[in-house]
């Protein structure tokens, strides 16, 4: 079985940083068990492959990580994705670039540390292309990329009010989550492989 | 089963890091008590969970759920080499200060103090931010996990060279990018489907 963080960090089996890993031989096996939860799910009923691939696509695409935006591409067209959706999803990265953490804090001391930043919105014909489960989905996911400290009921509504259930609503935070751990195990990994002591 | 935004019963909401126990109550149904079966009970992997508000909405999808906390444990737990306890603990705890995850960072802040005994160190960390003077040694996890936890993502060469030189070796460096990494994933779980509540006055 293939490892994923492995491959898209680029550690070969035999290299110094495989054998750091395989010392924590429980989070080697439990992340890949994740992705494989999440990806090859024993429902689709909440949320289907191309949904939850097309979410995991947004996300890599928000944290510029070419290695994981080409992976979870490869991933999204294997599900099935229609090239025109392929090509929303491209745009929708292309228009949501932003830097991260900021927020609000509840009022009181913490609010000298608030940062206002953009609240995205998908235009009309993103929201189109897109369709409304994935539009929803995508403006929640932006917010608990780059602001999610931000977080509301109100939100949740809006993705029960585009269709998805209490079970997708907790994917689709699995996923955007796991997703931004992944990203950064990586990214921390091949900055490590980069630099031999 | 009704899919609905819950309103939250009348509470405390905090307004500043603390070590202090927090509650954390759902914005969504969790799965009711009798509801759990065999499957939702392995996947809770403690069952002492079962009384956890946060982890029975979870465990609406139990294997992502089963497979998200062994990878918690084993990160944060496993005695084998790499970084102590204590310092784990407070990449987790800068993380959450960084993100803003006031809920987590109460419960990483009180492990960290525990197993580092650097209570006024954590509560500086908590009361001033990722910016704060501790040392040399916990500065440089801190900066570790705060380039880890940016988006986009700017740990590079120096923080490697940094934590070298603060004599962390390489798996204690895995580890800090293992528990900075994860609590990017726990915030948001904890942020989006729900909030902190402080204990009632006494």
């Amino acid at each position: 079985m293939p490892d994923v963080i492995d491959i898209i960090a680029g550690i070969s089996p035999g290299s110094t940083l495989h054998a750091i890993r395989d010392q924590r031989p429980q989070a080697r096996l439990h992340a890949q068990a994740s992705y494989d939860s999440l990806f090859s799910p024993l429902s689709e009923a909440d949320a289907s492959k191309v949904e939850r691939f097309a979410i995991a696509r947004f996300v890599a695409g928000l944290h510029g990580r070419s290695e994981t935006e080409t992976f979870y591409g490869v991933g999204l067209a294997g599900a099935g994705a229609p090239t025109e959706l392929r090509a929303a999803i491209a745009a929708a990265v292309a228009m949501a670039k932003g830097k991260g953490p900021y927020g609000h804090y509840p009022k009181g001391p913490l609010s000298t540390e608030d940062q206002t930043g953009s609240v995205h919105r998908l235009d009309a014909a993103l929201r189109t292309a897109l369709g409304a489960r994935l539009a929803a989905a995508f403006e929640h996911t932006h917010m608990l990329v780059f602001h999610p400290r931000d977080s509301a009921p109100a939100h949740l509504q809006s993705l029960i009010d585009a269709g998805w259930s209490t079970t997708g609503i907790v994917v689709i935070s699995q996923l955007v989550a796991f997703l931004s751990y992944q990203i950064r195990v990586v990214a921390g990994l091949r900055a490590l492989n980069a630099r031999p002591a | 089963m009704t899919d609905k935004v819950l309103s939250t019963p009348p509470h405390i909401e905090p307004v500043v890091f603390t070590r202090d126990m927090l509650d954390w109550l759902p914005w969504l149904e969790p799965m009711a008590e009798q509801d759990l079966t065999t499957r939702h009970m392995t996947a809770l992997v403690d069952a002492a969970r079962a009384k956890s508000a946060y982890f029975r909405l979870l465990v609406r999808d139990p294997e992502v759920l089963e497979a998200r906390t062994r990878t918690d444990k084993d990160i944060f737990y496993n005695p084998e080499a790499g970084l102590p306890r204590a310092e784990r603990e407070l990449a987790a705890a800068a993380t959450s200060r960084f993100n803003g995850c006031i809920y987590c960072a109460s419960v990483h802040a009180r492990f960290a103090a525990t197993y580092s005994k650097r209570v006024e160190d954590v509560d500086r960390l908590l009361a001033e931010g990722v910016g704060a003077d501790l040392d040399a040694r916990w500065n440089a996890i801190v900066a570790a996990s705060v380039a880890l936890t940016a988006t986009p993502i700017t740990f590079g060469a120096e923080h490697v060279d940094a934590l070298r030189k603060v004599g962390l070796d390489d798996t204690a460096i895995v580890d800090v990018i293992n528990a900075a990494s994860f609590f990017n994933w726990a915030n948001r779980l904890m942020l989006s489907l729900g909030e902190p509540a402080a204990p009632p006055p006494k």
